[in-house]
């Protein structure tokens, strides 16, 4: 068997054994903890769409909660039933088309792809001034708009219904729908990533003047990396919007864009694999750490909640890590299936380190 | 323009200054195709933005560069790779996350056919186009004796390798005329050496048209057939080596400056 | 709008515009040295408040000492932050600083929610703040004067502290050239920290006057005050000190005057300000009196 088939063949069991997996815990588990898992899963998508255009192009952006917030949106009323729309919308009209028309169960993967392609083009449209821009301007301005973006999701009361949002969203974002969109951002990701178009985005990000002297032309490379980022930024709010049933501007505050930014630090900026667990794990600690937040009440002790307390640890997580721990858990490094068969496999069973080339993998 | 007659790639009174400094004045030049022009100069002449001048990086405030008898003036540093024109860094840039391959792989990339979902979901015509780009890739590395090292971080090279590796990056490009900026730079005499046979071979095997920017006069006068000197932004001498050396105006320009280095 | 709501709305501009001036000098110092967006600058600005507010409202210290305390304990955290924070990633890429400085800003305003709680509290400003003036038909009110006049007098003494001391030079080489200064035997890491004092003692004097405009405080309050000054620094020029003066004076006017020329928009008064900074950093990136710098090849 070639090397490739190889893997190929290994990615297919792995696929199976996580498909067993989550029907298994799909049986077995509650409810509270499949939804966590869900989380997760989205949570992934975010990370990686912005570990994209952090870590791979280079380009510091502060803006995914804004597409994630137009995802979220055109998912909102994409699914929100007719009845509810007329419900919901009691200050001002929902604008045509969509108070005429809701999509029904079958069509919710389309409405997740037209919440991708709302992000795509928010994405387009942001980055097309924005990206000449270098560095801090460049995290100043993808700020200022996904702020914009908020404030107009807060205005515009015919589409979005302000600050008081949409609820009612139907919760079709179950667990199969969750982890196939996470499996195809993973897979088209990293396929990018290793491709052709990946390398010119890691040349512009290593260095930029050198990369277009060397033909690459640097806008049009952002401005791909910034699209397809946009694109998986809205998919994931939309199955967050769906995950969670309403959307209001508050749920894709800046807040949202920092814990990403945690995430894929922590994960190794660049690292695919890395932004993948950590995620998850990110999933996991917020509700852990939801205790320290909520009232104990231990008989005769009682200890109010700490509201902020999860998010000022994170953000010391985060200072400490950028201190002493500046490339994350996996650093640009991926967890590939040649370091999983060099550890478990026959080949390099004797403790043949893998020659200094391989050094691309962990 | 009776002048550019011939000319490959031609500077027509090209001038530039930064925040009132002039550091190029009305600088004339041309380069025939298949030449091997040196450029020199004391330091903070303006070698290096004539580089950056010709490459995009800078626009002139007066003057036009012509290529193959197009004016590329203002043009982007990319398109005029892509027309044809490849160089080398003074302080070299390679991309140090990158392997060496994919340093070379990255200057195939204008070249490639295939388009972003092509790339990405892995058409069969993009797998195709990638494997003759690593072939001519690792045909690159082995005629500069880099192969051993395609898979190795290209920022963990010592010194010496990673000049060789922006060479092959350079070559990589398909160019009709490469730029050359110090490629001897922090190379022992024994390596200069190797340097100018190695740059001699890919001329005539690539049929290159070369332009080099060089302090270490023994390389200069042993491989240009023609050279240029500048001094404070303005061209002060042009012709064959032995007419330079003997130049009054050149002894003078280098006179106080490191005079005997350049004997 | 007739001419007194005019002069009102002109002076209601001119308050607010001068407390983003204030805040506005610290974010264009730092930038002016490090190249570097302290993006914890608003919380300084919040802690600043929160200074005041203990040592007048629990401890009970007299105005003008509680001012100054609270002023020189803003100082040393900006100090502190500067020293804990930012200098062990100075050398780091640029991308890690401004991670750096996204946490440590989230760090201080989740330390206050935590501490204090995120109700907002009552501010007691000093009685002259709240007296009425009456200019012809316009009735102002005591904070709108007094804020541009005090904020003012603290410009003019860090302008003197800036171009006219030795520490102030020593800031200016650093801002020129970091490495040039650095050779010359300037104790550079000390002459940040300085710069950090002067921008949060700033910041605080924002804080505290923001504190008795609007009398109530919270530990979120500097953010959109934060981001408003920031691009009140884009658009007189980053680095420049009298830039972010005039930027912080044009930030105010066009804030008040949106919301009075048009009261429907008063939902869209922090847009307009994002549009602002977003069309200044597209089109004039280098803001009103900033100098163009052009990358090195």
């Amino acid at each position: 068997m070639s090397d490739k088939s190889r893997k190929t063949f290994l990615m297919i069991i792995f696929l199976c054994v996580l498909f067993i997996l989550v029907w298994v815990s799909d049986k077995f588990l509650d409810e509270y903890t499949m939804r966590v898992i869900r989380t997760g899963l989205i949570y992934i998508i975010a990370a990686i769409s912005y570990n994209l255009i952090n870590g791979i192009a280079g380009q510091f952006s502060l803006g995914p909660n804004g597409f994630m917030a137009l995802g979220g949106y055109m998912v909102a009323l994409l699914m929100l039933p007719l009845e509810q729309k007329k419900f919901v919308w009691f200050l001002k009209p929902l604008i045509w088309p969509f108070n005429s028309f809701s999509f029904t169960k079958a069509f919710f993967p389309l409405a997740i792809f037209f919440g991708g392609m709302a992000g795509a083009l928010g994405a387009l449209v942001v980055g097309f001034p924005t990206l000449r821009l270098r560095g801090d301007y460049l995290a100043i301005a993808t700020f200022g708009f996904s702020q914009i973006i908020i404030v107009l999701a807060n205005n515009l009361i015919s589409v979005t219904n302000g600050a008081l949002g949409i609820k009612g969203v139907p919760e079709y974002a179950n667990i199969y729908w969750c982890l196939a969109w996470a499996i195809i951002t993973v897979l088209f990701t990293t396929n990018l990533a290793n491709s052709s178009y990946g390398r010119a985005m890691k040349s512009i990000r290593d260095d930029e003047i050198a990369a277009e002297s060397m033909g690459i032309s640097i806008f049009k490379h952002k401005l791909l990396a910034f699209v397809v980022s946009g694109f998986f930024a809205g998919v994931s709010g939309g199955l967050m919007t769906s995950l969670i049933t309403t959307i209001s501007p508050s749920l894709f505050s800046f807040t949202m864009t920092f814990n990403l930014l945690i995430i894929i630090v922590l994960g190794g900026l660049g690292s695919i694999t890395g932004s993948v667990i950590t995620a998850f794990a990110f999933a996991i600690l917020s509700e852990l750490l939801r205790f320290v937040e909520s009232p104990i009440n231990l008989g005769p002790i009682y200890i109010p909640g700490i509201a902020g307390m999860r998010m000022l640890v994170f953000s010391f997580l985060l200072v400490v890590l950028m201190i002493f721990y500046r490339r994350g858990i996996f650093g640009e490094k991926e967890l590939s299936w040649d370091w999983v068969l060099s550890r478990f496999g026959s080949k390099n069973h004797q403790g043949v380190k893998v020659c200094p080339g391989k050094t691309e993998h962990f | 323009m009776s002048w550019k007659n011939g000319a490959f790639l031609a500077l027509d009174k090209v001038s530039l200054n930064f925040g009132g400094l002039l550091a190029v004045s009305d600088f004339d030049f041309i380069l025939r195709q298949g030449e091997l022009v040196g450029l020199i100069g004391p330091n903070g002449a303006g070698k290096t933005t004539v580089f950056n001048i010709i490459t995009g990086q800078y626009e002139p405030v007066r003057g036009r560069v012509f290529f193959k008898g197009q004016d590329i003036t203002g043009w982007r540093p990319d398109r005029v790779t892509c027309a044809g024109i490849a160089r080398t860094f003074q302080n070299m840039r390679l991309f140090g996350g990158l392997t060496v391959l994919d340093n070379v792989l990255v200057s195939r990339h204008s070249k490639l056919k295939s388009s972003v979902l092509a790339a990405a979901f892995n058409f069969p015509g993009y797998i195709k186009e990638e494997r003759e780009a690593k072939i001519k890739a690792m045909g690159l590395l082995d005629r500069l004796g880099l192969a051993d090292l395609a898979h190795m971080r290209a920022g963990n090279l010592p010194y010496g390798q990673q000049r060789r590796v922006e060479i092959a990056r350079a070559l990589a490009a398909d160019p009709k005329v490469l730029l050359l900026d110090e490629p001897a730079a922090g190379m022992n005499p024994e390596e200069t050496i190797r340097l100018m046979e190695f740059i001699s071979g890919v001329r005539n095997e690539f049929g290159l048209t070369i332009f080099l920017i060089e302090h270490d006069m023994k390389l200069v006068m042993g491989i240009c057939e023609r050279i240029h000197v500048i001094d404070y932004g303005i061209s002060i001498a042009e012709g064959t080596p032995k007419e330079i050396q003997d130049d009054p105006k050149v002894i003078s320009a280098y006179l106080g400056e490191e005079a005997c280095d350049y004997s | 709008m007739n001419a007194s709501v005019f002069f009102q709305q002109l002076i209601n501009g001119m308050s607010l515009g001068s407390l983003y001036a204030l805040l506005a000098i610290g974010y264009t110092m730092v930038y002016g040295i490090l190249r570097f967006i302290n993006f914890a600058h608003s919380d300084i600005f919040m802690v600043g408040a929160y200074f005041a507010f203990f040592s007048i409202v629990i401890f009970r210290i007299p105005w003008p000492i509680a001012a100054i305390l609270s002023i020189g304990l803003t100082a040393l955290v900006g100090m502190a932050i500067d020293r804990v924070a930012y200098r062990p990633v100075r050398d780091a890429p640029r991308i890690s600083a401004l991670i750096t400085a996204v946490g440590v800003s989230s760090f201080l305003e989740n330390l206050g929610l935590v501490t204090v709680g995120a109700r907002p509290k009552a501010f007691e400003s000093p009685s002259f703040m709240s007296k009425l003036f009456h200019i012809g038909d316009a009735a102002i009110t005591g904070v709108a004067i007094w804020v541009p006049v005090i904020t003012l007098g603290f410009l003019i003494v860090m302008m003197y502290i800036v171009y006219k001391t030795k520490v102030g030079m020593a800031m200016r080489a650093v801002s020129t050239d970091i490495d040039a200064t650095r050779l010359m035997g300037v104790d550079v890491d000390k002459v940040i920290s300085y710069t950090f004092a002067l921008g949060s003692a700033l910041a605080a004097v924002g804080g505290i006057l923001w504190a008795c405009k609007y009398p109530k405080i919270s530990p979120l309050m500097g953010v959109y005050p934060g981001w408003k000054a920031f691009t009140a620094a884009v658009v007189g020029g980053i680095g420049s000190i009298p830039g972010a003066m005039i930027g912080g004076f044009i930030i105010g006017l066009i804030e008040v005057m949106t919301v009075a020329i048009s009261p429907g928009l008063s939902g869209y008064r922090d847009g307009v300000i994002f549009l602002v900074l977003v069309i200044f950093l597209l089109l004039r990136p280098t803001g009103i009196l900033g100098e163009t710098l052009k990358e090195k090849v």
